[in-house]
């Protein structure tokens, strides 16, 4: 390394143009503003093509990433493309979202240097690329094998099962609850982190290979999977995050305390933040206090800025355990998110009218590590204060979707309500059905449950050329 | 797409559609509801079926001209199509055979109790139904609730039809019946189903009702459709909408029934036509 570094090595990371601070805090648009094709094969030039790559054994996708990273330096991005596709379906999601920092980032053997390769810029760079040309490249399309796959669930999971089967042949169906298909794609994640036309082209990709989608139909209540199985000969479940978790305080009800899930929706599928030219209400809050560290509270916070209202999180633990990506938490801070560490909220406070007018928190310090590995947090007696909020978002996660578990006889279900699958193949209890997911696993990350999904396509295919014992 | 087959005023401000949607009858039981968009970007609108026909593969709701969304959705005519209907959602009422059940309905809520009483008088129940209205020109349904129920009892405030009085009333209705009322299944307003319970509680008669409080999926995700049940946080849409009127706590029903008042009246204010 010291002598690549000697060699001319160059360890400077190509930073992403942004929206400037102070225009974007008040835009519903894109923050991240991509690389251009110089700053891309800058980038991609600096990668040292390792013989292992740690790269790729971090992805959970498994993209041959050195190899789109010289299709790149080379100046030829449509093979970039094919080499990313033949792993990844959705580049251009998976370059926004991902936590690279944990993946295939963490991999690079340039990190050591603090000049690991920007890969998820890269990758967002081959997928909007690719958007841009007038024709889209569709991959080979195996004979088709006359097996029917119903995949329930138009998120991550689905999406990849589906895109990864149409290829091999087999005739595939997506049945989605709402009415755009997406999961958390649409409703969850904000405009501004991956604008919804990016899905749109995605869904409207996997269209285009032949994938049926039916949106406003619910499996577990339209229709069960048991009824599914009688006419398809495999069933993906990938029906994603269910119902939302509070912190365990009283004044949960009020008015103006929101889950996370019901606040997204509301600006994000319904497009609350145009209302009154869309019809679905949202409200103008001055004072939005937002609680938890993950990912889906800096989502929560930055809506609510951009809103106009003066946000704050509430975290229990320090800056160091949060749990969002770095550079959530960076551009939350920048936008002008305020941020009240070691702080737990034990009581939503509301007025005559039964709004929610604060809430009174108490001070934590950190004590001994707990079984994550984080230090936790520990009440400090008598440092109760009160906070005024008009808004509370709560961002503390979700249970597994309960319809399906609920409606589906001989499937194994988790102490969590979680469908139980095995992490190799997708597999459940029940003959012919896989699952994948949020669904299995509880709130995680769209790549999980993408890789999740590639397993299980994998394992679906097997069993449908060559059906076995379950 | 749905086809719209048939929407109309039935009553004052009351509409009745009907829809093509064929899954959605197939799989409907009493008790049930849909989700409605009247328009592309419009407001998930949750409505209780109030009949469906699984031949003709199509189902009925009953709905009130109220805010925005019921606003767009009364202009819309036969032919005509909705971009969303989803559903059968909810878990169905419990029908057994429970004896004497008073089936109330009041507004909308006289359409979506006949699937219900349909199903307890099938059940073998001796069937009851009363009809909550402020005044006779407001009663609608009486021949389909007449085919399903062993009485017919009309409440209106004035007294231009049956007895005169309002769901206040109820236990006096129940009082002068010559049967015992073994369980009250009440569909209609908030105000309709709390203060029905409340005639109830004293007589110990179980009481059911139906909430309609606000949603956006439907199915359990989003979580605004929370309400206290007996002291514990139960979803609407998933754990209900049917709840035993005597332990829901009303007062939060009603304050957060009301949340978005304001916001449902802004985009009236317009001269544009919907």
């Amino acid at each position: 390394m010291e002598q690549l570094v000697k060699k001319g090595l160059d360890l400077n990371r190509r930073p992403m143009p942004k929206q400037p601070v102070e225009v974007r805090r008040r835009n519903f648009e894109e923050v991240a503003l991509g690389y251009d094709a110089k700053l891309a094969m800058e980038e991609a030039s600096r990668c040292i093509q390792c013989k292992k790559p740690g790269c790729v054994e971090k992805c959970p996708v498994e993209v041959d990433i050195p190899g789109f990273i010289q299709a790149i330096a080379d100046g030829d991005f449509a093979r970039g493309v094919r080499i990313l596709k033949a792993k990844n379906s959705l580049p251009s999601v998976c370059g926004r979202v991902c936590p690279q920092e944990e993946q295939c980032e963490g991999g690079c053997a340039l990190l050591k240097k603090a000049g690991q390769i920007a890969i998820g810029r890269l990758e967002r760079f081959l997928g909007d690329w690719e958007a841009a040309q007038a024709d889209l490249m569709l991959p080979q399309i195996a004979p088709p094998t006359g097996k029917r796959v119903a995949v329930v669930g138009g998120g991550p999971a689905g999406l990849t099962v589906a895109g990864d089967l149409i290829k091999l042949g087999h005739e595939v169906t997506i049945f989605e609850a709402l009415h755009k298909m997406g999961g958390v794609l649409v409703y969850g994640i904000p405009e501004f982190r991956l604008p919804k036309r990016i899905v749109e082209r995605e869904v409207d990709y996997l269209r285009r290979l032949g994938v049926k989608m039916v949106v406003d139909y619910v499996v577990g209540k339209t229709r069960s999977v048991d009824s599914l199985l009688e006419e398809y000969d495999a069933v993906f479940v990938g029906s994603g995050a269910g119902l939302p978790w509070f912190s365990e305080m009283p004044g949960n009800n009020l008015n103006g305390v929101y889950s996370a899930n019901e606040y997204l929706t509301r600006f994000n599928l319904m497009r609350g933040y145009t209302f009154p030219l869309v019809p679905t209400p949202v409200k103008g809050h001055t004072q939005v206090a937002v609680i938890g560290g993950g990912n889906v509270a800096m989502d929560c916070a930055r809506t609510a800025l951009r809103m106009g209202a003066e946000t704050t999180i509430l975290y229990r633990r320090s800056r160091e355990e949060m749990p969002a990506r770095l550079e959530e938490i960076e551009n939350a801070e920048e936008e002008g998110v305020l941020f009240r560490y070691l702080t737990l909220p034990v009581r939503c406070v509301g007025d005559e009218r039964g709004w929610v007018k604060g809430l009174e928190c108490i001070r934590m310090e950190l004590g001994e590590p707990d079984a994550s590995g984080r230090r936790s947090p520990v009440p400090v007696p008598g440092s109760e204060f009160f906070l005024p909020f008009d808004a509370v978002i709560h961002a503390i996660g979700n249970s597994p979707n309960p319809l399906i578990p609920q409606t589906t006889p001989g499937i194994e279900i988790g102490r969590r309500g979680n469908i139980v699958a095995d992490p190799l193949t997708g597999k459940t209890t029940k003959p012919r059905v896989w699952a994948g997911g949020d669904v299995v696993t509880g709130a995680a990350t769209v790549i999980l449950a993408m890789g999740a999904a590639r397993r299980a396509a994998r394992s679906i295919h097997e069993y449908l050329t060559n059906p076995g014992e379950w | 797409m749905f086809t719209i087959l048939e929407n109309r005023m039935i009553v004052p401000n009351v509409f009745v559609m009907r829809v093509q949607a064929p899954e959605v009858a197939n799989g409907a039981l009493p008790g049930q509801f849909v989700i409605f968009r009247a328009e592309e970007d419009g407001e998930r609108i949750p409505l209780t079926l109030a009949d469906w026909d699984v031949q003709a593969g199509t189902i009925t709701v009953a709905y009130l001209n109220v805010g925005r969304s019921t606003a767009k959705l009364a202009t819309l005519r036969a032919g005509q199509t909705l971009p969303t209907v989803v559903g059968p959602l909810g878990k169905p009422m419990e029908i057994d055979h429970f004896g004497s059940v008073l089936c109330v309905g009041g507004c909308y809520g006289i359409a979506s109790i006949y699937p219900i009483a349909r199903a307890l008088k099938e059940a073998g129940n001796t069937v009851i139904c009363v009809m909550e209205a402020r005044s006779s020109f407001l009663i609608y349904w009486q021949d389909k609730l007449r085919s399903v129920s062993d009485r017919l009892v009309y409440l209106t405030r004035d007294g231009t039809r049956g007895k005169r009085g309002h769901i206040g009333s109820l236990a006096e209705v129940i009082r002068t019946l010559p049967m015992r009322i073994d369980r009250v299944i009440l569909n209609g307003c908030n105000y309709l189903m709390m203060r029905g319970s409340q005639e109830t509680l004293p007589l110990k008669i179980k009481t059911l009702v139906t909430l309609n409080t606000l949603m956006i999926d439907g199915t359990g995700m989003c979580g605004v459709c929370r309400v206290t049940v007996n002291a514990e946080t139960k979803f609407a849409c998933v754990d209900g909408p049917h709840f035993d009127g005597h332990q829901v706590d009303w007062a939060e029903v009603t304050q957060r029934r009301k949340a978005y008042l304001p916001e449902e009246i802004i985009p009236l204010r317009t001269t544009r036509p919907f």
